[in-house]
């Protein structure tokens, strides 16, 4: 499926560990219970993890240093969890790679998941981009920080969205 | 007379600059945006849905319904005077108050809807996260500003609230809808305790205030009173802290079952102990500084709201005094419908929009125009709604109280009836919502009229009478001294009666069911029969819930369920 990156379309060269296969080579996303597998992987390629939404990001803790992607999943779109564990992934747990959000996720999230700290978005396969473009330039301001560290607008906890 | 206040500013309530005004006018745009796409089918109506209820639009038995944010209950002449061309121009000429202080519309057409948010947010309104499972409008003392017994104003920090929770870009889907109220008093007019946070605000030794934090209160199918978690929270903590508060419920809190999804229900499982424990791990573990409140943050919005500049008085007093004693309806009105304000000479008033016989809560577009134009003339252009669906005048001089009086009484606004047994509290019901098994609207009429004598009331005293045409109680039927509860009784619309909730004051408690549900003439007749078992039983100057607690409950059952 595509990826959102940046307003950008881009190939998702991502493979997905598939159920009772071993591990591939190259750049693979595995569950939270191949996450020791996927670790122990003798390959060059790049390793990232899918979380369910139930999954707690503190468990990433000690393997997040030698992870390039975290993929959090929306079950459906009111399941409002991933916001917080891609928002703790970057303000707990400092991390500095990609947070991609796919599943049943709609461009009118968009802008909020860019601000918990996702930077990819796993586009559902009819979607439109222009659509979720538009939603990102929908709003110039926002009412509270976050954690993009945007440029405060005006007074109090107002931020000037790009 | 007629006050011009100081400032260009707004009295009692935020007033908005061009960069706020600009973000509401994108809302607008982005929800037309919506609105089409849901008509192109691009949007399926279960992904709508929820992107039409954080815009206040609901789907109701006969029509949409538009809840109208009226942020901490305050707003101005001119906004009142918008709500009621709204009600003119796109609904039956009439609005309805609500609990949470907001205004809602019953017969909305889903394509004006975009056109009426544009004219809402021509005079600085929006109907932004007033339903939805996210943060609601942050509600506030009704006498804010104004109370003899006020510590501090908690308008300022509603409004950090409201701003900092508008569009929260973690806290919008969360499991289920989440209140939060704050009261400025020790005198806790808020139902702290019946909400997901309470904050009471006092002053701290800095001379900055502290909170009080109350969280997991709430009414609906399970009624539990909130947990104390913190006694103490510093001014400039208060954001963080909601935050960590948040962060635990929006990963923790149930999303299998919306009746099990509030996080009342959470902190109950976990155990009060170790919520805290989690509340107080992810307070620790925060960017604190990136959410700091400090001082000048709190100032520069202070300085966003007009203050009332008092006239001095002169001989007020003594003239009201006169009027009181001239007129006997007028001094009851009086008795029952003021409340003491800080300011010598002044008080605010109560307008009861609980007329014998009538709707509670509705007002007519008239009676709103009527509304802003005293507002203009005595109080300084500001209005408040009270969770109890009143209108509050803030600051009026005591000897304009009988020229307000007189033309409330002329216009069908001046019962005498504040705090007495009509000044009934109900939702709407089976007569427009989905949700309702019942209709609260007729029996809220029967019960209005059967006690409209204005000395019988009197006579009963204070009594607080809720009622919810189903479990879910929006009616608080729960915090009812008497609560009436509309249950489906083999397919019959029937009344269970509680007795003995309490909403506030330091002593909120939960009505106890009294027996099995009567039809509703029945329930009109078994009430009666309470409140003449009350006024036999009573001790001198003992209220309606004293005699309750004093008794139990089994006395006023045995009348409730006597036959004739």
């Amino acid at each position: 499926m595509p990826l959102l990156e940046n307003g950008q379309i881009i190939q998702d060269t991502w493979q997905i560990a598939v159920e009772g296969v071993s591990l591939p080579a190259g750049d693979v996303l595995v569950p939270l219970a191949r996450l020791s597998e996927g670790l122990g992987r003798n390959s060059d390629g790049r390793l990232g993890v899918v979380l369910s939404s139930a999954d707690e990001v503190e468990t990433l803790r000690d393997a997040l240093p030698r992870l390039d992607v975290v993929a959090l999943t929306f079950p459906v779109f009111r399941d409002g969890r991933p916001f917080t564990q891609a928002r703790a992934l970057r303000e707990h747990l400092h991390f500095k790679g990609e947070i991609r959000a796919g599943g049943h996720v709609l461009p009118d999230q968009y802008e909020f998941l860019l601000r918990c700290g996702v930077t990819a978005i796993d586009l559902p396969g009819s979607s439109d981009p222009a659509v979720w473009q538009r939603a990102h330039e929908a709003f110039t301001v926002a009412y509270q920080p976050s954690i993009l560290k945007e440029q405060a607008e005006g007074f109090a906890f107002r931020r000037r969205l790009a | 007379m007629s006050h011009s206040p100081s400032a260009a500013l707004p009295v009692g309530h935020y007033a908005y600059d061009d960069v706020d005004r600009t973000f509401l006018k994108q809302r607008v745009a982005q929800f037309k945006d919506q609105v089409e796409r849901r008509l192109s089918g691009a949007l399926t109506e279960e992904e709508f849905k929820p992107l039409r209820l954080m815009n206040g639009l609901y789907l109701q038995l006969h029509a949409y319904m538009l809840r109208v944010a009226i942020p901490y209950g305050v707003l101005d002449a001119k906004q009142m005077r918008t709500l009621a061309h709204i009600a003119r121009t796109y609904d039956r000429d009439y609005g309805h108050f609500t609990t949470r202080q907001n205004i809602q519309f019953n017969w909305i057409r889903l394509e004006d809807t975009p056109e009426i948010l544009n004219v809402l947010a021509d005079t600085d309104m929006h109907a932004i996260q007033t339903s939805g499972n996210c943060i609601r409008n942050v509600t506030a003392d009704q006498f804010a500003g104004a109370a003899a017994d006020e510590v501090l104003d908690p308008r300022v920090y509603a409004e950090i609230l409201r701003q900092w929770s508008t569009l929260h870009p973690e806290f919008t889907f969360l499991p289920r809808k989440f209140k939060i109220a704050i009261s400025g008093s020790q005198q806790d007019r808020v139902a702290a305790r019946f909400h997901d946070i309470g904050l009471i605000s006092r002053e701290g030794e800095n001379g900055r205030p502290v909170f009080e934090v109350f969280v997991g209160g709430g009414l609906g199918r399970t009624p539990i009173i909130g947990v104390r978690l913190r006694d103490d929270l510093p001014e400039e903590d208060l954001i963080a802290y909601l935050e960590a508060v948040l962060r635990v419920y929006n990963a923790h809190g149930r999303r299998d079952n919306i009746y099990k999804a509030r996080i009342k229900i959470l902190v109950q499982a976990l155990g009060t102990e170790e919520f805290l424990n989690q509340v107080n791990a992810e307070f620790a573990a925060m960017d604190r500084a990136r959410y700091r409140l400090p001082e000048s943050t709190v100032e520069a919005i202070r300085a966003r709201f007009g203050a009332p500049d008092f006239a001095p008085a002169g001989n007020a007093a003594e003239k009201l005094a006169a009027q009181r004693k001239a007129d006997r309806a007028f001094d009851a009105w009086v008795h029952t419908n003021t409340h003491p304000h800080k300011q010598s000479g002044y008080c605010s008033i109560t307008i009861s929009c609980k007329p014998a016989g009538g709707i509670p809560g509705d007002v007519t577009s008239a009676q709103m125009d009527l509304l802003a134009d005293l507002a203009e003339r005595y109080s300084f252009g500001e209005l408040r709604i009270t969770h109890l669906q009143n209108v509050v005048l803030g600051h009026v001089r005591q000897d304009a109280l009988y020229d307000v009086w007189q033309a409330l009484e002329k216009n069908g606004l001046g019962e005498a009836n504040i705090g007495f047994i009509t000044d009934i509290v109900a939702c709407p019901g089976l007569d427009y919502c989905a949700l309702a098994n019942a209709r609260s609207i007729p029996i809220a009429q029967k019960l209005s009229s059967r006690f409209a004598n204005a000395d019988l009331q009197r006579e009963i005293g204070p009594l607080r009478l809720n009622i919810s045409g189903c479990i879910n109680a929006c009616g608080h039927h729960h915090a009812g001294h008497i609560g009436i509860l509309g249950v489906d009784k083999r397919g019959e619309e029937a009344f269970q009666i509680t007795l003995g909730g309490s909403a506030g004051d330091g002593d909120a408690s939960i009505g106890q069911i009294l027996g099995s549900a009567m039809s509703e003439d029945e329930t009109v007749d078994a009430i009666a029969r309470i409140i003449d078992t009350y006024l036999s039983r009573r001790t001198a100057g003992e209220r309606f819930i004293e005699t309750c607690r004093r008794l139990g409950t089994a006395p006023f059952k045995d009348a409730a369920y006597a036959t004739a």
